[in-house]
């Protein structure tokens, strides 16, 4: 299963949630697939999409907010996953596209075929974890992990896009990005 | 010298009403009041706790970052690429050690260039003294009203108790 494939699967379940999309392709994949109201594309601050999740999270305990996260942010910011664990938010969802690379910077392999990233979400103390390999799998789970209190991880693994394939930037301005979301926010 | 309780008071007048951050003993008081009364959130990085507070101005809360300046240089790029970009503003509280270069080596250089690391970044700050602690805070908060980027207050030794 490709990225897009993997975003495909999941996008018809989310309803009225609220998602914080990492940067690089799992942000502009998602644009082009779908540009809905509620995602926030952090284009930049790598890491950060699960601490930008859980400070909404936080103070929207009625919506379900979830996370389109990547190994490598992920790995850039292991912390998040202890603090999510210790504040036990049971809105979020953290939805993690693993390819086991460096996607939009040349598919360099980071570590996380060799650590268990949902593992690691267990052990912190999320509430739900598991992996997913395949498309059906997804299928079944995605509509679980979404409706289920949380916090929990739903590890999704993919293959990275080996060809060459252009996938458009987003093309709305951060303060746009940043406005659209809140307005999602408030509704 | 302020109590870290007073200096609570005056933020939370002021508006702001999240707070996270990575202590410093400098702020101790000030933490120790917000763990007390709930509601303080231990980051477990500055630049996490940027990001945590950007999530927390989408749904409607003013946040204050509490660091120590060494915790600057840690969320240079999310202070760039994640609130001065998309206009996210948070009151950044650093605790200004290797304060006129009189402390231990590790917080010399920090201590040296933190005014003029903010000014790199174009974030507006002040330092705190005893006398104008309330007056800076409302600047602050005004500043952030009206730029919704972040701003910086300074705090050297022997400001807060």
């Amino acid at each position: 299963m490709k990225l897009a494939e993997a975003l495909q699967t999941v996008i018809p379940f989310l309803g009225e949630a609220l998602v914080v999309h990492a940067n690089g392709f799992i942000s502009r994949e998602s644009f082009n697939l779908e540009d809905r109201l509620g995602n926030f594309y952090m284009i930049g601050s790598m890491g950060l999409a699960s601490s930008i999740a859980l400070g909404v999270a936080l103070h929207k305990p009625e919506r379900r907010v979830v996370v389109f996260d990547g190994d490598g942010n992920v790995l850039m910011n292991l912390g998040s996953l202890a603090l999510i664990s210790a504040l036990q938010p049971r809105n979020l969802v953290h939805v993690v596209f693993d390819n086991e690379a460096y996607g939009s910077t040349g598919n360099q392999r980071t570590i996380s075929g060799q650590v268990a990233l949902e593992e690691i979400a267990r052990a912190a103390g999320y509430a739900k974890a598991q992996r997913v390999d395949t498309a059906a799998a997804l299928h079944t789970a995605a509509p679980e992990f979404l409706s289920q209190p949380g916090p929990s991880l739903l590890l999704v693994k993919i293959e990275p896009d080996t060809e060459e394939r252009h996938i458009g930037r987003i093309t709305h301005e951060p303060t746009q990005i940043a406005a659209r979301f809140m307005e999602a926010i408030s509704k | 010298m302020v109590t870290g309780t007073h200096f609570l008071t005056m933020l939370r007048d002021a508006g702001f009403d999240f707070f996270t951050g990575v202590p410093c003993s400098l702020v101790k008081s000030l933490i120790a009041t917000l763990e007390e009364r709930g509601g303080y959130i231990p980051e477990t990085r500055e630049d996490a706790a940027v990001g945590l507070a950007a999530g927390a101005y989408m749904a409607g809360k003013f946040p204050v970052v509490i660091m120590q300046n060494s915790g600057l240089g840690v969320c240079v790029n999310a202070l760039a690429s994640l609130s001065l970009m998309y206009h996210f503003p948070c009151l950044l509280l650093v605790t200004w050690r290797g304060y006129q270069g009189k402390d231990a080596p590790e917080h010399l250089i920090m201590g040296d260039i933190s005014p003029t690391l903010l000014e790199t970044l174009h974030i507006p700050h002040r330092v705190l003294n005893t006398e104008t602690v309330n007056e800076a805070i409302a600047w602050a908060a005004g500043v952030l009203n009206q730029t919704k980027k972040p701003v910086a207050l300074l705090l050297p030794p022997g400001v807060m108790q």
